[in-house]
């Protein structure tokens, strides 16, 4: 009976098949790395491409005449300054008389330029009487033109431009009249109906709001109530019940606390709906859960010799708690506390339960006013198939992603001070 | 207004704080130094603030919550006898009017109508409240306050009362949240409890219609309100089942190359990004797969001849598997990281290459952890909403064809009560039941997962 011949140096057939699918199964694994850091990488970069066009905003330059015969009125604001724009209209594009033809002339600017006349006048009556040449906003359709994200070659019935539009669009162009600017209105205005004037700043702050009604009810009754399991309570039946209770909800869909909350807090204690005072409210509850783990995973992490030390020295139970421990857990608790948060920042589905769905025109002053949040601003935006409204929710997006890795960067940074802050453990 | 009085106590309380710790160093100094004292002075400075504080705190807060409800009964209690006998709407609406007509009103004249009265007598009458409120709970506050300086001495246990309360507070904050989340879901329980007296559990489990409208004329056509959940249930399991078949392969393949071949440098890198990532908010994919996925599948159905939904359940899948491979690998990455190493090291050694020790030892032994991971992604998979409320479609569709538009739990549940005032409508309750549905699934799961999650670390810390 003659064996195969065997070497150290040439492997046989059935370990080369061995190297073979080991080569193959490292293959798998990089690519599945590639794939799940490049899909998402991918998300971004669309998003980011996507959102670029929304940080400016196209602006036509007029020459307004603030006439005094359009301020015969005492009331500055009975002023109309959507005839200031006509006229000035008229006086780039001359020789249109037809009033349809005027009415086309005019939508080729945004609301938000009468609007900006107003507040000029306002902040300076002594503009009255002057021939300004000014950069007002351009309507969404012909911004979206200045960007390039206009078929010309759409038929005219189904364009959003007509085509004395787009002529007029060319003239004003090659006279160097339109331009763009930094888009300071999105970042400095509510949510409105046209895209060229909505902004996220009130729902930043609705956002911010809600954040700190959240913070001042988890942060406290969670860390308190962390402390309280991992070192007083008695280790008995019930404990481990609360534990148990404790860890399932930390994974109880989002979606459940917005029932929840609609159902007591709404519905029970008639508060007022759509407000950050509610929406903080049930966001806590979702906090709750991944704030007492998190606290309790640092607490638990505190070596036991410290508190030990300071028993046999004399101190109480309390000291050696409010002395020693709870300052070495603090960063531990700190980031369970930061991440919660930031979950709960960009959480959307309870608040869609709770009917936070409105529009909200206006920034919220108080905590008991009607608001959104960013992320319902994304969702509200996303749903709005208005022109140029695909960018603002990008951009809000890229906002909300840039806040949020500010959040993660300060985690990490937390975690890695503190990391070897216990040299004697173990 | 009440932010002032807020703060107008915190500082008072700082003030009480100083006062005893101070009375505590006097009568230190007059018996003979701090060493004959039973506690720190800044102890009995603390137990004075609290004197303070406790009953200043909680009566400014009980009148300033039910101050405009004093102020209401006495108005309403003043106005004449057929506007008190209005029928009950009415006279909800009447209060509404009352109130409104308080807010930024001069005095009216005798001439104005009784509802401008009752709205000036309300600000009035709200207004005295509050004040005297704010005003009794400083003078009893500092009457607590000021009685308990009088009684320090050397004596007195400040430290143990303080330390007392201090253990009341923490026991009374475990005490707020578990009684919170139990009443909490209670109250769903008890909603889902009232549809079931509209709807029998036979047809909401078995029933393959779901058309929740429910008539609001009597007769009206096409409205039947049909509550057969299992059209609502199969979406769901369809589009999860669609998300972990992309996600359980690539996120597992990620946590083996992260945990065994990448180098400790780049898994020191990349991890926390891994974590970054499962904590992007899900209307970011939201609007992804609205965007992006959904016209993507669009063409190519158009390239293949297939006829798609623009709302497709394999757009909302996709998705979602998308944003559960961050999730999965960064848990399974943790439980293949727990592995001890002599595992490895003593199955290199006799001769197995680094595929076989993987696929046959590691796996193998961190098998319940991956499984613990897989089953908490299935949870979140199943109860995801922002992506399916913005991907999938609202119409109950009994296919099981992925490129058809699909609803889901979530979805239903958003649309029945999105803010809904009142739930008296079986369609509004139908929310309730759905919701107790995906708790009880969501629950099951979690405490089978975190079961095999703690046999697997029992069994690690036995000593293997």
């Amino acid at each position: 009976m003659e064996r195969e011949k065997m070497s150290l140096l040439t492997p046989s057939a059935a370990l080369r098949r061995r190297y073979r699918r080991d080569r193959l199964f490292l293959l798998a694994g990089r690519l599945a790395a590639v794939a799940s850091f490049s899909t998402i990488g991918l998300i971004f970069l669309a998003i980011l491409y996507t959102s670029l066009p929304a940080f400016t905003q196209s602006c036509i330059k007029l020459p307004i005449h603030f006439e005094e015969t359009a301020f015969s009125n005492e009331n500055l604001d009975l002023a109309n300054y959507d005839m200031l724009v006509a006229q000035a209209l008229a006086r780039v594009i001359p020789g249109v008389t037809d009033p349809g033809e005027k009415e086309e002339l005019l939508e080729m600017m945004s609301p938000g330029a009468a609007w900006r006349l107003q507040r000029m006048v306002n902040s300076n009556p002594k503009r009255i009487g002057t021939v300004q040449q000014l950069w007002l906003p351009a309507s969404a359709d012909i911004d979206m033109l200045r960007k390039g994200k206009f078929d010309r070659t759409t038929p005219e019935r189904r364009r959003r431009l007509s085509r004395r539009q787009l002529k007029w669009y060319d003239q004003l162009n090659a006279e160097g009249r339109i331009k763009r600017y930094f888009n300071w209105v999105f970042f400095t205005a509510p949510n409105s109906t046209e895209a060229e004037l909505a902004g996220i700043y009130g729902a930043v702050k609705g956002s911010l709001l809600t954040m700190f009604i959240t913070l001042v009810l988890s942060f406290p009754l969670g860390a308190g109530t962390a402390i309280y399991l991992q070192e007083f309570a008695p280790r008995n039946r019930w404990t481990t019940t609360i534990n148990v209770t404790i860890s399932n909800l930390a994974a109880v869909p989002p979606i459940l606390y917005g029932l929840l909350g609609l159902a007591v807090f709404i519905n029970f204690f008639h508060l007022p709906r759509a407000t950050p005072l509610v929406a903080g409210m049930v966001l806590s509850l979702m906090t709750f859960p991944s704030i007492i783990m998190a606290s309790r995973n640092a607490l638990a992490a505190v070596p036991r010799s410290v508190c030990d030390a300071a028993l046999a020295l004399g101190a109480s139970r309390m000291q050696s708690i409010t002395h020693h421990i709870l300052p070495a857990a603090m960063p531990g608790i700190l980031t369970g506390t930061l991440l919660g948060l930031a979950q709960a920042f960009g959480e959307c589905a309870p608040l869609l339960m709770l009917g936070m769905v409105a529009f909200v025109g206006n920034i919220p002053a108080g905590i008991t006013d009607p608001a959104t949040v960013l992320p319902m601003q994304i969702y509200l935006w996303a749903d709005n198939s208005g022109q140029g409204f695909p960018e603002k929710t990008a951009a809000a997006i890229v906002i909300m992603m840039l806040f949020l890795v500010i959040v993660n960067t300060i985690v990490l940074w937390l975690r890695r001070k503190f990391e070897n802050s216990h040299p004697h453990t173990s | 207004m009440s932010i002032h009085i807020f703060l107008l106590l915190t500082l008072l309380t700082a003030v009480a704080f100083q006062l005893g710790r101070m009375r505590a160093f006097r009568i230190a100094a007059h018996s003979g130094g701090l060493r004959k004292m039973h506690s720190l002075p800044r102890h009995y400075g603390s137990y004075t603030a609290l004197r303070f504080a406790v009953p200043a705190f909680i009566l400014a807060g009980l009148v300033t919550l039910f101050a405009d409800n004093i102020a209401m009964h006495l108005v309403w209690s003043s106005l004449p006898e057929q506007l008190r006998t209005l029928p009950e709407e009415q006279a909800k609406l009447l209060k509404q009017v009352i109130i409104h007509t308080s807010a930024n009103q001069p005095a009216p004249g005798n001439s104005a109508s009784a509802t401008a009265q009752a709205g000036w007598q309300l600000k009035q009458l709200t207004t005295g409240a509050l004040r005297l409120g704010w005003t009794g709970s400083i003078l009893l506050g500092t009457l607590s306050a000021g009685l308990f300086l009088k009684k320090i001495n050397c004596t007195l246990p400040a430290r143990r009362t303080m330390e007392k309360f201090m253990w009341g507070i923490l026991a009374a904050c475990t005490g707020v949240v578990i009684f919170t989340t139990f009443a909490i879901i209670a109250s769903v329980a008890v909603e889902a409890v009232r549809f079931f007296q509209f709807v029998s559990p036979l047809e909401f489990f078995f029933g393959r219609t779901w058309s929740p409208q429910m008539a609001i004329h009597a007769g009206q056509v096409g409205a039947s309100g049909q509550f057969g959940a299992l059209p609502v249930i199969g979406g769901t399991l369809m589009i999860t089942l669609i998300a972990m078949l992309l996600a359980v392969p690539t996120g597992l393949f990620t946590a083996i190359y992260f945990s065994e071949y990448a180098s400790s440098r780049r898994r020191h890198l990349l991890k926390p990004i891994l974590e970054t990532l499962a904590g992007i908010p899900t209307v970011v994919y939201g609007f992804f797969a609205v965007f992006t996925v959904g016209p993507l599948i669009g063409h190519l159905g158009l390239l293949l001849d297939v006829e798609t939904s623009t709302e497709s359940a394999l757009a909302a899948g996709v998705v979602i598997g998308i944003m559960i491979i961050p999730y999965i690998s960064s848990l399974s990455d943790d439980a293949i990281h727990a592995v001890p190493k002599r595992l490895r090291e003593g199955s290199r050694g006799l001769g197995a290459t680094r595929s076989e020790t993987i696929l046959r030892v590691v796996l193998p032994a961190a098998m319940p952890g991956i499984i613990g991971s897989l089953l908490l992604a299935l949870s979140r998979a199943a109860g995801e909403t922002m992506i399916v409320v913005m991907a999938a479609g609202l119409a109950g569709n009994f296919s099981f064809n992925p490129l058809k538009s699909a609803t889901t739990v979530t979805v239903q549940m958003a649309n029945l009560v999105g803010g809904a005032g009142t739930f008296n409508t079986p369609s509004t309750l139908a929310a309730f039941a759905l919701g107790l549905l995906l708790f009880l699934f969501t629950l099951a799961v979690n405490i089978i997962a975190l079961h095999i999650v703690r046999r697997y670390h029992a069994r690690y810390q036995e000593g293997m």
